[in-house]
């Protein structure tokens, strides 16, 4: 009887594991196939260095996603915004106190640096004031970010090609610079950050006039921020310098656009280079409200804040 | 039946990277964000045949390969979402899982997918990255998946589940 009834038993495992089996039939033919187009996709978008044959691919799902993601974002906005409504007097008052702290700092740094700024004045408007003067932002918002699973440090803005805005166009905020455009749809474009481990830009130390390159470290930490590496070997970063775009009008960064302060300075022996770290201005894990420079005059669909300050 | 459960686990997908990145940037740990798409993609292998999961994870790989802030060599999510698919679609159990087996299986799929997308970053050079930075992210991103279990997986199971009665039953 306990033999009968334990084949019992064994016998509903057995239907039990072959429904199983049928239910789970592993398709392996499907996976090698999907598994072999995700790589056949990655060889495309590898080898098509300059134009991968996947733009246009990314275009159609960007004009799909942008519009859905700027609407998400305008909806979340006014919640995201709620704890900032609760601030203590104390919270206030303490950054009351950090701000005169750095105001007075900074007019400290104005009142030094003025020779220096003479000298920088000089030059720039012996090469780039012209053309630095010409042009506009058009003001927009980040409304997605990149998540740091996919390693890359991108967003997306609500201004496209619609807001006047094209590929390699220099995007900065009140503090600095923030990054480039990579591509755009006709609502959204897709920005590079300059923390981006992939991103180098041109960098001119404030006081030496000394040319090197900023890259991105890879972290969204603004402590642990940028490394500048110069190109002439020999010169030696000073800390508390400001580090500002090298640039060119037709390259994608603009000249003059203020990157960070140095922090740290490392001589590496081996390489007879120097390498600095750089704080950015920019505050990235708090990014909003951003501007693309764009060449004065352009159309856009919103209003233009020109050079000298004033809307369009 | 077949189209509309297409349409629905397509839609689900939409959403979930839509959410993930609008509102989760605002919550996320250094940047890290739960990964929506994943979580979609093991509801669908803990309750339908394979085949349609193993599809589902490739588009929902490739929609976040190609949605706009992504910028990373097209087809890694893909191949990561595939395979975390296809664990997911073995680790099921006859009977309805349990909720411990549910956890568990989004664990590993999500530990898998993660660790394969940084793997294939670091083959392809596509950003240099320090291995101890990788094991940060992907041991965070397992934590975040985890901890949005309990409220993202029940209601879609139970859609799909409804979406498809053959295997509903017991």
């Amino acid at each position: 009887m306990g033999a009968f009834g334990g084949r019992e038993v064994r016998e509903r495992r057995w239907t039990g594991l072959d429904k199983l089996e049928s239910r789970n039939r592993a398709p392996r033919s499907l996976l090698v196939a999907l598994v072999l187009a995700s790589v056949t996709l990655i060889t495309l978008d590898v080898s098509g260095d300059g134009a991968s044959p996947l733009e246009p691919a990314r275009r159609v799902v960007g004009e799909a996603f942008g519009p859905a993601e700027a609407g998400v974002a305008a909806a979340v906005r006014p919640f995201t915004a709620v704890p900032t409504w609760f601030r203590s007097k104390g919270d206030l008052a303490d950054q009351v106190r950090d701000l005169e702290a750095s105001n007075a700092e900074l007019k400290g740094q104005v009142e030094l640096a003025g020779f220096e700024r003479n000298r920088l004045e000089q030059y720039d408007g012996l090469t780039t004031a012209a053309e630095d003067l010409g042009s506009a932002l058009v003001p927009a918002r980040v409304v997605a970010l990149g998540s740091r699973q996919s390693q890359s440090f991108t967003v997306t803005i609500d201004a496209g090609s619609e807001a006047g805005v094209g590929p390699d166009m220099t995007v900065v905020n009140n503090d600095g610079l923030v990054g480039r455009v990579l591509r755009v749809t006709r609502t959204t474009a897709t920005v590079l950050l300059v923390i981006d481990p992939d991103s180098t830009v041109g960098g001119r130390v404030g006081s030496s006039m000394e040319i090197g390159f900023v890259t991105g470290s890879g972290s969204l930490d603004q402590k642990s921020g940028l490394d500048l590496r110069l190109v002439d070997d020999a010169s030696v970063p000073a800390r508390d310098d400001t580090v500002v775009t090298w640039g060119s009008t037709t390259g994608p960064y603009a000249p003059g656009v203020p990157i960070g302060t140095i922090t740290e300075v490392y001589s590496s022996l081996r390489e007879a280079s120097q390498r600095a770290v750089v704080k950015p201005f920019v505050d990235f894990s708090a990014l909003d409200v951003v501007g693309v420079m764009v060449p004065s005059g352009s159309r856009s669909d919103r209003a233009v804040i020109e050079a000298d300050g004033s809307l369009r | 039946m077949s189209y509309l459960r297409w349409g629905v686990a397509l839609a689900a997908v939409v959403v979930a990277l839509v959410v993930q990145v609008t509102l989760f940037p605002h919550v996320a740990w250094h940047g890290i964000v739960p990964n929506l798409c994943l979580l979609v993609v093991v509801a669908a292998a803990l309750t339908v045949e394979a085949p349609f999961a193993l599809v589902l994870g490739f588009a929902a790989g490739l929609t976040l390969d190609l949605a706009p802030p992504a910028d990373h060599v097209a087809g890694r999510w893909a191949l990561a979402l595939t395979i975390a698919a296809f664990v997911a679609a073995r680790v099921r159990q006859d009977q309805k899982p349990t909720a411990l087996a549910v956890v568990g299986t989004v664990a590993a799929a999500s530990f898998v997918a993660t660790s394969l997308f940084a793997l294939s970053g670091v083959l392809l050079q596509d950003p240099a990255m320090s291995v101890a930075g990788l094991l940060e992210v992907v041991l965070v991103a397992v934590a975040w998946d985890v901890l949005l279990t309990p409220f993202v997986l029940p209601p879609l199971m139970k859609l799909f589940a409804r979406l498809s009665p053959q295997w509903a039953s017991t």
